[in-house]
């Protein structure tokens, strides 16, 4: 063990001066670095991305001194900013058709971990380093356990081309973790993202009136709400965390059970018919690989080491679903207050007409 | 407006029926229900599954259990079967044995194979009723939640067996069900299960045809595939369920990972099993009896 990682408790809990956040010009990048620059202890946040932050996160972005760098280019340029923790969320779940698709998706979560790892290795200023990921490392196959710990090695490798990128980006990550052992690197992996808004490629999918389902599967989901997942990441910026953490609400919901909740209705669709629709260039309907996967195979992971080492427990899988629940529901076709009328309606009838019965009698 | 006495007491039941109905429909359209991180839902265990099987499991097989008080009435513990039938009835038939004829009325999480959870519908089915794979962290995980699991350690060389091969036990597998309460120091319940072998006589395997579609092996029984889907429907044999003294496994705690150790244990419960069921048959003269 290097000096750095056998600090005082005191050093180990040292807020970093200098934070460089990557992905800062989408909603969860813009989010943590305001998060992070409201610690009176952090004295600079530098945020990073390829493109210019739309204007709606601006008021986010006012203290973050802004550059505008494109990761597969190479992250030189970050060297001398005397950073002393990183956090990469520059990291695509699903292809944008308008930039580039998957070619660009891949670019970016690839050969951007890679150039931006590579850049790190010569930051001697760096003490931490948190790297977003996703439960997607798990892989899918049938033989795997009903929960995952973090101990868990994947079986077979995904389908879908995010589940791939994981993969690579975890184990780029571990060669530097190799090479760099007085970095404390966290690695996050987090269920899919949820809450008020559907601006992810699967809350999208679930907020349709018609949900296409694999026919004869019924997958177990877990998310993690966004709320939550910001403060996972505020602490791992601010704390040291040494280690792979998985991040998700406790519990579980089936697909089935997430549609039923939401009022919308299920659309079985037979798992090849559901394969090709996926793999055509652009996605019919915003479906991917990724998605399909997720809709055989389910995922569900265990949290404990999470709890024990943050001492925060993020709100469950059901809890965090409600919050979309309430949000989505102008879209509902099915709301519990009309299953509840109905069967309110059925009921007094039922009585109605007993009631004329014994009356007659 | 006269109505006799006995009738609004009659109302209120029916009344009572209809509403418990309409508001299980309702839970289950909006989804207000609760299911475990393995996914089984125990509302529609106790409500659709266990009702249906009930039927067979009195009606069809007239099933009776012996010593069901060896069964722990709280805690983890493993319980371990014989295995036949060609298809895993007798796992079904042990998980209503453990639900009502136990005061405690636990839930038997069965283990399966990965071909189960291959299958479309069937796979759904098995997590809904409490099922998971047999995989050792599952295993752990489930017993470490205080839950009964049931396991077939014969696995498919047990089902798929010849019926001149009946009530004699195959081999265990690699023991891992014996690592796994060793693990977590859960007990052992020795089960041994009579009736399963007569409802589907096993004549033959027809292995091109189980290759073709997949399958393990491609049952030829006096019925199947000659009679078509009337070939499924199962011998009524008279059935007998026992279980065994429970065998702790606490003295064995640090040799989880000691292969001769797991061995002699998985052969320990084998021998029981197999003399379990030696002496239960004398029980049951005639396989079809009443």
């Amino acid at each position: 063990m290097t000096a750095a990682a056998a600090g005082s408790a005191g050093d180990r809990a040292r807020a970093p001066r200098v934070v460089i956040v990557t992905g800062v010009s989408r909603f969860l990048g813009a989010t943590v670095a305001a998060r992070i620059a409201a610690d009176p202890r952090v004295q600079r946040v530098i945020g990073v991305d390829r493109t210019d932050p739309p204007a709606e996160l601006a008021p986010l972005l006012s203290g973050i001194t802004l550059r505008k760098v494109d990761l597969t280019e190479g992250a030189a340029s970050l060297i001398g900013t005397g950073a002393e923790a990183l956090v990469h969320l520059a990291i695509m779940s699903s292809p944008d058709p308008a930039a580039g698709g998957r070619a660009a998706m891949k670019d970016q979560n690839v050969i951007g971990t890679l150039q931006l790892l590579a850049a790190c290795q010569q930051m001697p200023s760096l003490r931490r380093l948190v790297v977003r990921s996703s439960t997607a490392a798990y892989g899918v196959s049938f033989r795997d356990p009903a929960v995952f710990t973090e101990d868990t090695e994947p079986r077979d490798v995904p389908r879908g081309g995010y589940g791939r990128d994981i993969l690579d980006i975890e184990s780029y990550v571990r060669g530097f973790r190799r090479r760099r052992p007085g970095v404390v690197t966290t690695v996050l992996r987090f269920a899919p993202f949820i809450g008020p808004q559907a601006d992810t490629a699967l809350l999208k999918f679930l907020a349709r009136p018609m949900v296409p389902t694999v026919l004869g599967r019924d997958p177990r989901l877990q998310f993690i709400h966004v709320d939550d997942a910001l403060e996972i990441l505020r602490r791992s910026v601010l704390e040291d965390h040494q280690g792979t953490f998985n991040v998700a609400g406790r519990g579980t919901l089936t697909l089935s059970q997430a549609v039923r909740r939401s009022g919308r209705l299920e659309l079985p669709v037979p798992e090849p018919a559901m394969h090709a629709a996926a793999s055509f260039r652009r996605g019919v309907a915003g479906l991917s690989l990724d998605q399909v996967d997720l809709f055989v195979h389910g995922r569900v992971v265990d949290t404990a080491r999470l709890v024990r080492q943050y001492g925060f427990t993020p709100r469950s899988t059901a809890a965090a679903f409600d919050d979309f629940v309430r949000a989505q529901e102008p879209g509902a076709v099915i709301t519990p207050a009309r299953v509840a009328a109905a069967e309110q309606r059925l009921l007094d009838m039922i009585r109605t007409v007993r009631e004329r019965r014994g009356a007659a009698r | 407006m006269t109505r006799p006495e006995i009738a609004p007491e009659i109302d209120d039941e029916f009344d009572e029926r209809v509403a418990a109905g309409l508001a299980f429909l309702r839970r289950r359209l909006s989804g207000q229900y609760e299911i475990d991180e393995f996914g089984f839902d125990p509302e529609l265990t106790d409500q659709v599954f266990q009702p249906l099987l009930r039927q067979l499991y009195h009606r069809w097989f007239r099933t009776e259990v012996i010593d069901v008080k060896n069964l722990p009435a709280e805690g983890g513990a493993l319980v371990v079967g014989n295995h036949s039938g060609t298809i895993a009835l007798d796992a079904l038939m042990l998980s209503v044995a453990c639900h009502d004829e136990h005061p405690a009325h636990r839930h038997l999480r069965l283990l399966g194979a990965d071909f189960v959870f291959r299958m479309p519908f069937v796979s759904e089915l098995a997590r809904k009723s409490g099922a998971t794979l047999a995989c050792n962290p599952d295993v752990e995980r489930l017993l470490l939640q205080e839950e009964l699991v049931g396991v077939f350690p014969e696995g498919f060389k047990g089902v798929g067996k010849r019926f001149a091969d009946r009530y004699q036990l195959q081999r265990f597998g690699r023991g891992g069900f014996v690592s796994a309460a060793l693990r977590t120091g859960r007990p052992i319940v020795p089960v041994a299960i009579v009736g399963a072998e007569e409802i589907y006589p096993l004549l033959g395997n027809i292995k091109p045809l189980a290759r073709l579609i997949g399958a393990p092996y491609f049952p030829v029984t006096p019925t199947f595939p000659w009679l078509g889907p009337l070939g499924l429907v199962p011998l009524p044999s008279k059935w007998l369920i026992r279980f065994g003294e429970p065998i702790d496994t606490e003295p064995y705690a640090d040799a989880a990972d000691d292969p001769a150790v797991v061995f002699n244990l998985a052969d320990q419960v084998r021998e029981t099993i197999q003399t379990m069921l030696r002496e239960t048959l004398e029980l049951r003269p005639d396989p079809f009896g009443e």
